[in-house]
């Protein structure tokens, strides 16, 4: 186990340089830089502020030198925020975007599988169809149309909730929602096919057979195997839920690190483009590891470092 | 069995101890905002709009953009203040100028910063010696280079002594420009010309990042709360020298970066105000608006226009620029794209600079006239038929009204003259590299002035090379007339000149104006006094709720 954790996270630094890198030269390659504006600057000013950042240098010069900074954790000032640096960028907008995140994550579970699960109890009866018929529409309709839509009905129509912002508890309902309907509807239907293909299998008919009330068979038996293709998916799942959602969080006005990202990207912000790029490299690397190691812990036929003879 | 479903339960444990960790919120206030909205009688001074995005720096000296300008006015105050579009004496009590219109002499009225420190003409001094400090890498410093050796000592080539602000005393703030500059006043109510609190920017080089007790200010409003990428909150500044006039005891500013949702926020009363200039309205809401008379609309000082290369055939005949310009129908374009009551616009100058411009130099969509200049154009450039021009592309950045308005215009040319465009869209920054590179044929732009004078808008063409023209358009006469209009003194001749240089402008065509921007906003039926200027600024020290 601890060989395959250090083969592993070996692999994640490399894939991480690589990343690095491609992104400098890429976002370097794009015309525009972050000084570039609809009123030119006079050169001279172009010419200072280039000098005080260190663009001017060699790029061999500046790609080291960002490596070197980034193995100190340290991403370098905003070059449009004055007086705010990447990591505060990163400091106060994770949080938020992990906040909602996590909410969103809870309810996609939460009520995915509570759906899938009614669903393939009941199946082909009513209950099948309407869980069913909810995960597709959750599938199909894109988030920011959800989210108009929550805003119109929730907040507009019966004033349960406010329209957008970042404040209380209450903000958070709406945008954890809309986040959360197509992973649900996703989960629901794939908690629903593994649940059905469990419950054909003999053990079930086996711990039937022993007088296990219904309850008890489900809740044991079947669901625990059934979970197995929703912990593959919750994985990148959580990675791209936790590090918040541009659309989301724009419709929402909501302080978090996704819309940090593609505005960086829009404002050439080059430091900030890095900085973030690097912190979601490392998210979704590792909740890729810890997925692979949930499944061992999960289903014992799955066998990490590739297994121990005769066991 | 058993161990594994208890690790599945503990997981989750761990994820709600998660959830709770994460609310750090300050739910005391919105408490407190809700109870104020419910209270009649006496109407709650607060107020409550959106600025999109977070601003790039509440630094007098390092701000650069609208949003910060839109804070920064509330909090600060510059020497002068616009109202009713002309400068009024603000941090100043009175001036005086030298004969020459080079140098001005402002005594300071006694005013206070938020921490009770005076304001002093030394402080003035300090932040515009500061923000044009080359190792303080201000982005605005050429706002100040106005001032005799700005530039040299931005550019590393003059020491501060030189640069010509001076604080004679406490009080006293003389100031030498480097030509006379008619239009001075109203530059010192830009922010970038707002003074810093010396004392404490000495201290404590970080007092501009966060709110707190070093973050002192000058204007109607303090800012006590800055929650980066989630709000502003200013309060009643009690120790501003004009405190009894300044009626709003609160405004909390929200970044919300989605025109639907401002509108959806203010219909259900979270805001007072959505729109322009802090904010913005989504197009397709806004016939709707207006027709249940909701919708303010104010013009501002902006021109939207197509730039044709000068350079690159076949815009290098005059006559071929004129043909294409005088076929656009602007009311057409008006009307039906941006439907935001913007004024269709056959001069460069706004009308909120030369009020006569609202008819322009020319008739809009006048098609006949176009034909004959075709038919010129063509004949000088030797060909015989429109199909024998190069290849025309048409380039624009990428975003839906402004690909709505290069269809409208493709399809005017092509009706019109029979001339085949190609469209062609590109991200913002690729796009305007394109532009200040020459890299192209004809492209949208629009241009905002900065302070209240024709200038800003005839200036950008007076040299080839100058980084905003992007045409490669030289004229020397309009450049002459430019230059020698910086130094007369009588406003009237001073402004038949710039209108003689519009004239030559719109005479050759190195740009074919379209609209003139407007502001469009909503707004609770009980608030008075907002002002904004032509230039499209907010300024709040007056409002109030009724």
């Amino acid at each position: 186990m601890l060989r395959y954790i250090s083969r592993r996270l070996l692999s994640i630094l490399l894939s991480l340089f690589l990343i690095i890198t491609a992104t400098f030269f890429l976002m370097r390659a794009a015309p525009g830089g972050p000084f570039s504006g609809e009123k030119k600057l006079p050169p001279e000013i172009e010419k200072n502020l280039n000098e005080y950042y260190g663009l001017d240098r060699p790029w061999y010069n500046q790609y080291f030198d960002y490596l070197v900074s980034i193995a100190k954790w340290d991403f370098g000032p905003s070059f449009k925020y004055k007086g705010q640096t990447v990591n505060d960028l990163i400091n106060d907008g994770f949080p938020v975007s992990f906040f909602l995140g996590m909410e969103s994550l809870l309810l996609a579970v939460s009520l995915g599988i509570l759906l899938g699960v009614i669903a393939a109890l009941n199946h082909n009866k009513w209950q099948d169809y309407g869980a069913m018929i909810f995960a597709v529409l959750g599938i199909s309709v894109p988030s920011f149309i959800m989210a108009s839509l929550l805003q119109y009905v929730l907040a507009i129509k019966l004033g349960l909730f406010p329209v957008a912002r970042w404040e209380s508890l209450q903000h958070t309902v709406l945008p954890a929602l809309a986040l959360a309907a197509t992973p649900m509807a996703f989960i629901a239907r794939l908690t629903r096919s593994s649940m059905l293909e469990v419950l054909s299998n003999d053990y079930i008919r086996t711990a039937k057979a022993k007088g296990l009330s219904k309850g008890q068979i489900t809740v044991k038996h079947a669901i625990r195997n059934a979970l197995l293709p929703v912990v593959t998916y919750l994985g990148p799942l959580s990675a791209a839920v936790l590090t918040g959602s541009f659309v989301i969080e724009k419709i929402f006005g909501i302080p978090g690190l996704g819309s940090q990202f593609v505005l960086s990207i829009s404002n050439r912000d080059y430091t900030t483009i890095m900085g973030v790029t690097v912190f979601y490299s490392i998210l979704l690397l590792f909740s890729v590891l810890l997925v692979d190691i949930a499944y061992g812990l999960i289903d014992p036929r799955i066998k990490l470092a590739g297994g121990k003879k005769g066991e | 069995m058993k161990k594994r479903l208890s690790l599945l339960f503990s997981l989750m444990l761990v994820l709600s101890v998660f959830l709770a960790a994460c609310g750090g919120f300050n739910k005391k206030e919105s408490a407190g905002e809700k109870a104020g909205g419910e209270k009649k009688a006496d109407v709650p001074q607060e107020l409550r709009v959106n600025i999109n995005t977070e601003p790039f720096s509440l630094h007098p000296g390092l701000a650069n953009d609208s949003t910060s300008g839109t804070v920064l006015r509330q909090t600060f105050e510059g020497l002068t203040v616009i109202k009713n579009g002309k400068p009024k004496l603000a941090a100043a009590e009175s001036y005086d100028v030298s004969d020459d219109l080079t140098t001005y002499t402002f005594k300071l009225r006694d005013a206070k910063w938020t921490n009770g420190d005076p304001v002093t003409a030394q402080d003035f001094e300090y932040a515009w010696k500061w923000a044009l400090d080359p190792k303080n890498q201000s982005q605005y410093a050429y706002q100040l280079y106005y001032i005799k050796n700005g530039q040299a000592f931005n550019e590393g080539k003059a020491k501060a002594e030189d640069v010509g602000v001076k604080a004679l005393d406490e009080k006293t703030l003389q100031v030498t420009l480097e030509n006379p500059t008619p239009y001075f006043l109203e530059l010192t109510a830009f922010y970038t010309y707002y003074p810093v609190n010396s004392k404490i920017a000495q201290k404590n080089p970080n007092w501009y990042k966060n709110a707190g007790p070093d973050y002192t200010s000058n204007g109607p409003f303090k800012m006590v709360t800055w929650e980066h990428n989630n709000k502003i909150v200013l309060e009643k500044n009690e120790t501003y020298w004009d405190a009894k006039n300044v009626k709003l005891t609160k405004i909390s500013m929200s970044m919300v970066n989605d025109p639907n949702t401002e509108l959806s926020m203010f219909n259900n009363g979270e805001l007072d105000w959505a729109g322009s200039p802090t904010g913005y309205l989504p197009t397709d809401a806004l016939p709707q608006l207006k027709q249940e008379g909701k919708l303010h609309v104010q013009p501002i000082a902006g021109t939207y226009w197509l730039k044709f290369n000068t350079e690159k055939a076949p815009f290098n005949n005059v006559n071929i620029r004129k043909a294409l310009t005088y076929a656009i129908d602007r009311k057409a374009i008006v009307e039906n794209i941006t439907k935001g009551e913007q004024v269709p616009a056959m001069a460069a100058v706004p009308p909120t600079m030369f009020p006569e411009n609202k008819e322009g130099y020319f008739k809009d969509n006048d098609v006949e006239k176009a034909k004959e200049y075709l038919k010129k154009g063509l004949e000088e450039l030797g060909l015989k038929d429109v199909k024998q021009l190069p290849p025309i592309t048409y380039s624009f950045n990428t975003n839906e009204a402004h690909a709505k308005i290069a269809q409208a215009i493709q399809d005017m040319w092509k009706k019109n003259l029979g001339i085949e465009v190609k469209l062609e869209n590109a991200e913002w920054n690729v796009y305007i590299d394109k532009l200040h590179s020459g890299d192209y044929q004809v492209g949208r732009m629009g241009w905002l002035g900065d302070f209240n004078d024709p200038i800003n808008f005839l200036e950008l063409f007076r040299d080839k090379k100058g980084g905003n023209n992007d045409t490669n358009w030289e004229n020397p006469k309009y450049k002459q007339l430019l230059i020698d209009s910086q130094k007369e003194k009588d406003p009237e001749k001073r402004k038949q000149m710039l209108k003689d240089a519009e004239t030559i402008l719109m005479d050759e065509l190195p740009v074919a104006p379209i609209y003139f921007y407007t502001n469009t906003w909503v707004q609770k039926d009980n608030l008075k006094g907002v002002e904004v200027s032509g230039l499209g600024d907010v300024q709040f020290k007056w409002a109030y709720f009724e």
